[in-house]
C-alpha cells in the first residue's frame, strides 16, 4: 500500500444532493468533500439529519426521486460514479461498495433462510458453482465468529440474536469481497456488550481483506476506536476533518468540540452532562453565514454574513469556522 | 412434515375453533360433492335424452307424490334437482375459483408494480382502481356482460375484472410499507435488480393478508355468478350454475313447485357460509395483532 496516499479509492468532490419537496429544496448534502485511501477507515460523524447517510446512498447511486445528485463527482479508483449508467452501478453494488445497516432484526429478509440471502450475493457476483457458493458462504460465517456455519445456513433470521443477525448482515457485505463498505450506523441498534463485539469484528475483517471503511455515525466514541480519519457533517456540508487522534484530542471547529463534549465522562462527576444549545436549523431555511452560528458560543458579526470555508488548522486538521479553537482551547 | 404440520399452533388452534371446523367441514364436504358426486348421480341433467317430460316437476321424496328415483324433486323437464345441483355447483364452483385465482394474479402483479415504482406508475393503476371501486360490482360485471355477450368465459372476465382491485390495493399497501424495510435496501444495496428484489423478497411478504382475501372472495364470486346468471346475464342454459337454477326455479316457485328453486338456493348458502366461517378463521389466525 505504498501508493495509497496517492490514488484514493474514493474521492468525493464537492457532492450536492438535493431533495426537491412541495415544502421547498431539502440540501441534504450540500458541497461535501473527502477522500478514503485503501484500507483506511473514515468516520463519517455528526448529528441527525446532518445528511450522513444520504452520502453513503449517493455513493451507491441509490437516492430515490424526489432526491437528486445536483452536481459533485464520486470518483471510485477514478471512474465518475455520478455519471455512470445503473448497469453499471449495479455491478458496483455489492461487489465493489456494500453496506451494512443499522437494525439487524430488519435488514435480513424474515422469509429466507440465510444461506439463501448470502447465496444471491454470490451467485450474482461471482461465477462459482452451488458447492465453491457453499463452502464461501460456510468460510464467511465462520470467519464472522458464527459457530457451526453449516447448520446456521438453513436458518431463518429469527432464530438468530440481534449480534449474531449483524455479524450474519457483515458477512453477507464481505461476501463479494467489496473494496468499500458503508456501515451505517452498525452498532446503534445492538446492546452496549455486542458493540465492542462487532467493531472489533468489522475492523478485523476489513483489515483481513483489505478492504476501506466509510463508518457512518454520530456516536464519537465508536468512530475514536475505530477510525483513521473523520469527517464532521453539520446540515450537509464538512464543517472539519482530519486524523482521528488529532480531532478528538483538539478539535479546531465550535461543533466537533460540543460533540466531544456531550460524551459523558465517567471520570468527572457533574450535575448536569454538557450539551450543545439549541438543535439543527431547518434544512430547507438555513440561516445566512455559517450554519452552526445560532448555536455556537463563539459566533460573531461576521459569522452571520460570510459562510467559512474550509481552511487547514493545526496539524491535520481543516476546519469550516471563522474563530477556530487552538489546541487546549476551551469553546 | 405432517407431524409437524400437527403439532403447529395453527393446526391447535383450529382444532378448538368451532367455526374453523365446521366452515372447512361445510367446504370439504361440498369439494366432496363437487368432484365425486355427479358419478354418484343416474342422471345427468345435461343429457337430453336421459330426460323424461313425464317426470317434470315430481316433489321431493318426502312429499305425497315423491319419486324415491328424485330425492329432491324434479323440475319442469323432469330433470332431478339433486343431480342439477352437483352438477351447476361444479360451474359455480369453478367459476369463483378460476375468477379467484385470476383476480389474485392480476391484482397482485398490479398492486407490487404500483408499490414499487409509485410515481405516475402507481397514480394512473390507483385511479383506476378508485373508479372500480365507485361502481357497485354487479353493475361494472352487468355493463362487461352487456358489451361482451353472456358465456363462462365472459363471466370470468367480468368477476376479475371486478375482483383485481381489492388484491391490488392491499399489496400495494403492504409493498410500500416492506420497500421502506432494510432488508430491501440491501437487496439494493447487493445489485440485485428491481425484477427479482419485487420477485423474491418483497412478494413473499405481502402474501398473507391475501390468503384470507382470496378464501372470502371465493364465496363472493360465487354469489356475484348467482346474481348475473339470475338476472339472465350469467352463464347460458347449456351450463347452468346454482344462479341459474334458482332462476329457472324461480318462474314456477309461487305455482307451489318452490324445490325447483329453494334447494340450489340452500346449496350455495351452505357453500358461502362454510367459506366466509373458515375465511373469518384464517383472518384470525393470521393477524399478529389480533393475537
Amino acid at each position: 500500500m505504498e501508493n495509497s496516499e496517492h490514488i484514493p479509492l474514493l474521492e468525493v468532490r464537492d457532492l450536492h444532493t438535493y431533495f426537491h419537496t412541495f415544502s421547498g429544496t431539502v440540501k441534504a448534502v450540500n458541497g461535501v468533500s473527502f477522500e478514503i485511501g485503501k484500507g483506511e477507515v473514515m468516520g463519517l460523524v455528526g448529528e441527525s439529519g446532518g445528511g450522513k447517510s444520504v452520502v453513503g446512498f449517493s455513493i451507491l447511486g441509490l437516492i430515490d426521486s424526489p432526491g437528486k445528485i445536483e452536481s459533485g463527482e464520486l470518483l471510485l479508483e477514478g471512474q465518475d460514479l455520478v455519471t455512470a449508467g445503473e448497469d453499471r452501478l449495479r455491478e458496483i453494488r455489492g461487489r465493489e461498495i456494500s453496506m451494512v445497516f443499522q437494525d439487524p432484526m430488519t435488514s435480513l429478509n424474515p422469509l429466507h433462510t440465510v444461506g439463501r440471502q448470502m447465496d444471491e450475493v454470490l451467485r450474482l457476483h461471482s461465477d462459482l458453482g452451488a458447492e465453491a457458493r457453499q463452502t464461501t458462504c460456510i468460510e464467511m460465517l465462520e470467519s464472522v465468529g458464527i459457530s457451526r456455519a453449516a447448520e446456521r445456513l438453513k436458518a431463518y433470521p429469527h432464530q438468530f440474536s440481534g449480534g449474531m443477525r449483524q455479524r450474519v448482515v457483515i458477512a453477507i457485505a464481505m461476501l463479494a469481497r467489496p473494496k468499500l463498505i458503508i456501515a451505517d450506523e452498525p452498532t446503534t441498534a445492538l446492546d452496549v456488550t455486542i458493540q465492542s463485539q462487532i467493531l472489533k469484528l468489522m475492523r478485523a475483517q476489513i483489515a483481513d481483506k483489505g478492504a476501506s471503511m466509510i463508518l457512518i455515525t454520530h456516536d464519537l466514541a465508536v468512530v475514536s476506536e475505530m477510525a483513521d480519519h473523520i469527517t464532521v457533517l453539520y446540515c450537509g456540508n464538512v464543517v472539519e476533518r482530519g486524523q482521528t487522534r488529532d480531532l478528538i484530542e483538539n478539535p479546531s471547529h465550535p461543533y466537533t468540540r460540543g460533540l466531544i463534549d456531550s460524551i459523558p465522562d465517567t471520570t468527572q462527576r457533574l450535575d448536569r452532562l454538557s450539551q450543545i444549545p439549541g438543535s439543527v436549523p431547518d434544512i430547507r431555511n438555513l440561516p445566512q453565514g455559517c450554519n452552526f452560528r445560532e448555536r455556537c458560543p463563539r459566533a460573531q458579526a461576521i459569522c452571520a454574513q460570510k459562510e467559512p470555508s474550509l481552511t487547514p488548522q493545526h496539524k491535520s486538521l481543516m476546519a469550516a469556522c471563522h474563530f477556530p479553537l487552538k489546541p487546549g482551547e476551551a469553546a | 412434515m405432517m407431524t409437524r404440520f400437527l403439532h403447529s399452533e395453527f393446526f391447535h388452534n383450529y382444532k378448538h375453533s368451532s367455526s374453523a371446523v365446521i366452515g372447512s367441514t361445510l367446504m370439504l364436504g361440498f369439494a366432496f360433492a363437487v368432484i365425486v358426486g355427479p358419478l354418484l348421480v343416474a342422471q345427468n341433467p345435461y343429457d337430453i335424452a336421459s330426460l323424461d317430460l313425464m317426470d317434470s316437476y315430481k316433489p321431493p321424496l318426502w312429499l305425497e307424490g315423491g319419486d324415491p328415483r328424485f330425492p329432491l324433486g324434479t323440475d319442469g323437464q323432469g330433470r332431478d334437482v339433486w343431480a342439477s345441483i352437483l352438477y351447476g355447483a361444479r360451474i359455480s364452483v369453478f367459476i369463483g375459483l378460476v375468477a379467484m385465482i385470476a383476480s389474485c394474479t392480476i391484482g397482485t402483479f398490479l398492486g407490487l408494480v404500483a408499490g414499487f415504482y409509485g410515481g405516475i406508475v402507481d397514480s394512473v393503476i390507483m385511479r383506476i382502481a378508485d373508479i372500480q371501486l365507485s361502481f357497485p360490482s354487479i353493475l361494472i360485471a352487468l355493463f362487461l356482460m352487456s358489451a361482451v355477450g353472456t358465456g363462462v368465459d365472459k363471466v370470468l372476465i367480468a368477476l376479475t375484472a371486478v375482483g383485481w382491485v381489492v388484491y391490488a390495493r392491499t399489496v400495494r399497501g403492504s409493498t410500500l410499507s416492506e420497500i421502506e424495510k432494510e432488508y430491501v435496501q440491501a437487496a439494493k444495496v447487493a445489485g440485485l435488480p428491481n425484477h427479482k428484489i419485487i420477485r423474491k423478497h418483497v412478494l413473499p411478504n405481502v402474501l398473507t393478508p391475501l390468503i384470507v382475501i382470496a378464501t372470502i372472495q371465493v364465496g363472493t364470486f360465487v354469489l356475484i355468478e348467482a346474481s348475473l346468471s339470475f338476472l339472465g346475464v350469467g352463464v347460458p342454459i347449456t351450463q347452468p350454475s346454482l344462479g341459474l337454477l334458482i332462476k329457472n326455479g324461480f318462474d314456477v316457485l309461487f305455482s307451489g313447485l318452490w324445490w325447483t328453486s329453494v334447494f340450489p338456493g340452500i346449496a350455495i348458502m351452505i357453500l358461502v357460509f362454510g367459506i366466509n366461517l373458515f375465511g373469518d378463521f384464517l383472518r384470525d389466525e393470521l393477524n399478529p395483532r389480533l393475537k
